[in-house]
């Protein structure tokens, strides 16, 4: 049961059915990746996953090793083991990221770190980054541009070491050199006790790294998995292509 | 303060204890001749003090109640005692001269280890007066001077005189006329030309007696080129009933001289906190202000600076927290008076359940200011929908070369913020007082380190159960 699950997931926001009836499984030591065209509901499954209190579930559950978390606080599901490094990072002016980084690390560990613990932890993390430690001292996500937003949240996945991670279109917005240090980052958390689901538009950030599977959502379900070529089939020919067959499937 | 101190926090207002001292004299309720001039005697000083108190009090009779800001209808100025002599033992050189019970206060308080630690000198006032005064003794030898107020009346007539009610005139307001008839406590601070006092120089406030007025004075002189940091703290215990604070502090910041004055109060929440303070800035010379207001049930306070000749500058730091039950009107004034002087006014305030938080400031800019140039921020935080925030900026300008910039803001937590910092671990308690803190951190970094620590733990327990 190592295994972030699924199953019939069904949600709104303001009386809007976005999510209905998914189904996925991410088994722990895998990258899947999430693809489907704007508005499949995609992101909206991430936030969801992470408990985000703006969205209804109406049915379904998440399971987490086997344990349903849907009615877990945002907390409680990271502290299990779960991450989101969201789409649009949030700024939150006057809190450096290193005081941040350690409480969060605190609670997800349920005890105190030490300074030296926290700073071998940090460092590490940064080199994979190739990223400044002046940034530590930094507000989170104040003034950042897009990149360094998107860094951050590969910092805080790199110290936190989560075991089921969720990258909300980690990769747009980014040019490609910023690309490859976020790969670079998934990457180097990748091994047995580690799942992580790829959220994307695009099928780019797949040539740096490299899913075990693809899945793709369209219209609040997922209507597609398959190996790592589909997701090269879908760059070629098109999310249409994938409608119109999924059409003649139903 | 020991991380033990500290966590004692958590017993909502940790300074209420009360202490069983008999007073050698406490003064018969109200603010009459009689009353003054029983003070006077018990102080032993000169006639022309008596006279100055005398004239102070038909001045505090003939003006009004200011009715322009917050409500002081449950003050009954009849029903408080405005004298209490803790002890026969007055402005002792030694914590072991200071009476056992009062002695254990301020070691509760962490005083005593907090001067062998990290201060240049203490002062400690109880109710009227200051029961202990030191200086390091290097500082002594450089003719530094920081005596209670009495033995700088009585010790350095001269230099007193030349300043004593001169930045702070009891014409100035009602609460000022009242301090300069009552006063008692507080300290005198002699700073000599070019002497650098590098570790800072406290005095701390404690009050004991119910239905009590505290009317400590404080007079800084800072010569040329000199520098000093003064801080003040304030407690008192809980009671049912209504106590009076009202300070006047005056500051004297000569050419080339730099100086911060930093107030942490902290009184307990039926405490009217209302406090005159004012510094007159010479050229070139630098005066800082770093109020903190977070106790107490109304407080009227707004540091003012005088900038009267060119260069000299000036930085108003203030942080209110108000909770239900208080109201803090609090602010800053800066008086730009010469050419090229200028002046910035930070405030930050937290509005939580019922509370409400006022800023209110002066800017003037005098006509041949030239080029004079301030800078206004005030930010508001709401916590709670029924918190209150007003903002009632003055700004008279006479000169056409002089910049001003004023800038508001008003925030609320917001929820995004609060579930992103929740999917990182952070209980939604923790997650709110994080961006509390956040908000108060650029004045927060400028407090001494123990007290940004009281402050941090103190907005987290402010915080726990109050959002969801």
């Amino acid at each position: 049961m190592s295994q972030l699950e699924i199953r019939d997931l069904w949600a709104s926001i303001d009386g809007e059915t976005i999510l209905k009836g998914v189904n996925l499984v991410v088994p722990k030591g895998e990258v899947h990746a999430l693809m489907g065209p704007n508005g499949a509901g995609k992101s909206t499954l991430g936030k969801i996953l992470a408990g985000d209190p703006e969205y209804t579930v109406e049915r379904g559950e998440i399971l987490l090793d086997g344990e349903n978390i849907l009615e877990l606080s945002p907390d409680e599901r990271a502290r299990k083991g779960l991450f989101l490094a969201f789409q649009y990072p949030v700024e939150v002016p006057g809190v450096t990221i290193a005081n941040f980084l350690r409480l969060a690390l605190q609670a997800k560990l349920g005890r105190e770190v030490g300074v030296a613990e926290f700073w071998t932890k940090v460092k590490k993390a940064l080199e994979i980054l190739d990223w400044d430690e002046g940034y530590l001292s930094r507000y989170l996500n104040e003034g950042f541009s897009g990149g360094e937003k998107k860094r951050n949240e590969i910092l805080q996945l790199l110290v936190l070491e989560p075991t089921y991670a969720v990258l909300d279109e980690t990769d747009s917005g980014l040019d490609i050199d910023a690309l490859k240090v976020v790969a670079r980052g998934v990457n180097a958390m990748r091994g047995p006790n580690f799942g992580a689901l790829v959220i994307t538009h695009y099928q780019r950030i797949l040539n740096y790294i490299q899913p075990d599977k693809v899945h793709v959502m369209m219209d609040g379900r997922v209507v597609a998995t398959g190996g790592p070529e589909l997701a090269l089939e879908l760059e070629a020919k098109g999310y249409e292509w994938l409608r119109e067959k999924v059409k003649e499937g139903a | 303060m020991s991380e033990l101190d500290i966590r004692q926090i958590g017993e909502e207002y940790r300074w209420h204890f009360i202490d069983e001292i008999r007073p050698v004299f406490k003064a018969e309720k109200g603010l009459t001749r009689r009353v003054i001039e029983a003070i006077s005697y018990h102080k032993g000083e000169p006639e022309w003090m008596l006279k100055f108190r005398l004239r102070a009090l038909e001045i505090f009779q003939k003006k009004p109640m200011p009715t322009w800001g917050p409500d002081l209808s449950g003050l009954d100025l009849d029903n408080l005692v405005y004298y209490v002599k803790p002890a026969e033992v007055r402005d002792a050189k030694s914590w072991d001269e200071v009476p056992e019970e009062i002695r254990r206060t301020y070691e509760r308080l962490g005083i005593p280890e907090a001067e062998r630690k990290v201060l240049a000198g203490v002062g400690a006032q109880y109710d009227s007066e200051m029961v202990y005064h030191r200086v390091r003794e290097e500082l002594e030898r450089q003719g530094v001077i920081f005596v209670a107020i009495e033995e700088g009346m009585k010790k350095y007539e001269d230099l007193f005189k030349e300043y004593f009610a001169k930045v702070v005139p009891p014409e100035d307001n009602k609460f000022a006329a009242l301090n300069s008839a009552a006063w008692s406590g507080g300290s005198f601070v002699y700073v000599p030309p070019g002497v650098k006092v590098e570790l800072p120089l406290q005095a701390y406030f404690r009050v004991n007696t119910p239905e009590f007025g505290q009317f400590e004075r404080t007079l800084i002189i800072v010569d040329e080129g000199a520098e000093v940091h003064y801080i003040e703290g304030c407690t008192a215990p809980m009671y049912s009933t209504e106590s009076l604070h009202t300070g006047v502090i005056e500051i004297v910041v000569k050419r080339g001289a730099r100086s911060r004055y930093t107030t942490i109060q902290n009184w307990s929440t039926n405490m009217y906190n209302l406090v005159t303070q004012r510094a007159l800035v010479y050229g070139e010379a630098y005066h800082e202000w770093v109020d903190g207001n977070l106790g107490s049930k109304v407080t009227m306070k707004y540091p003012s600076s005088y900038l009267l000749e060119p260069g000299a500058r000036s930085e108003i730091l203030s942080i209110a927290f108000a909770k239900t039950g208080q109201h803090q009107d609090t602010g800053g004034k800066l008086i730009l008076a010469a050419p090229h002087t200028s002046g910035t006014i930070v405030s930050k305030s937290i509005s939580k359940g019922e509370g409400r938080a006022s800023y209110r400031g002066l800017v003037k800019v005098m006509e041949g200011a030239r080029h004079a140039k301030v800078n206004v921020e005030c930010d508001a935080l709401l916590i709670d929908p029924e918190s209150r925030t007003d903002t009632y900026p003055y700004i008279e300008i006479e000169e056409e070369s002089a910049h001003v910039g004023h800038e508001a803001t008003v925030s609320k937590i917001n929820d995004e913020q609060i579930f992103y910092l929740q999917s990182r671990g952070l209980e939604e308690d923790e997650a709110a007082a994080l961006i509390v803190r956040g908000f108060i951190e650029p004045i927060a970094k400028e407090l001494p380190l123990e007290y940004a620590v009281e402050l941090n733990k103190l907005i987290e327990l402010e915080m726990e159960g109050s959002v969801g």
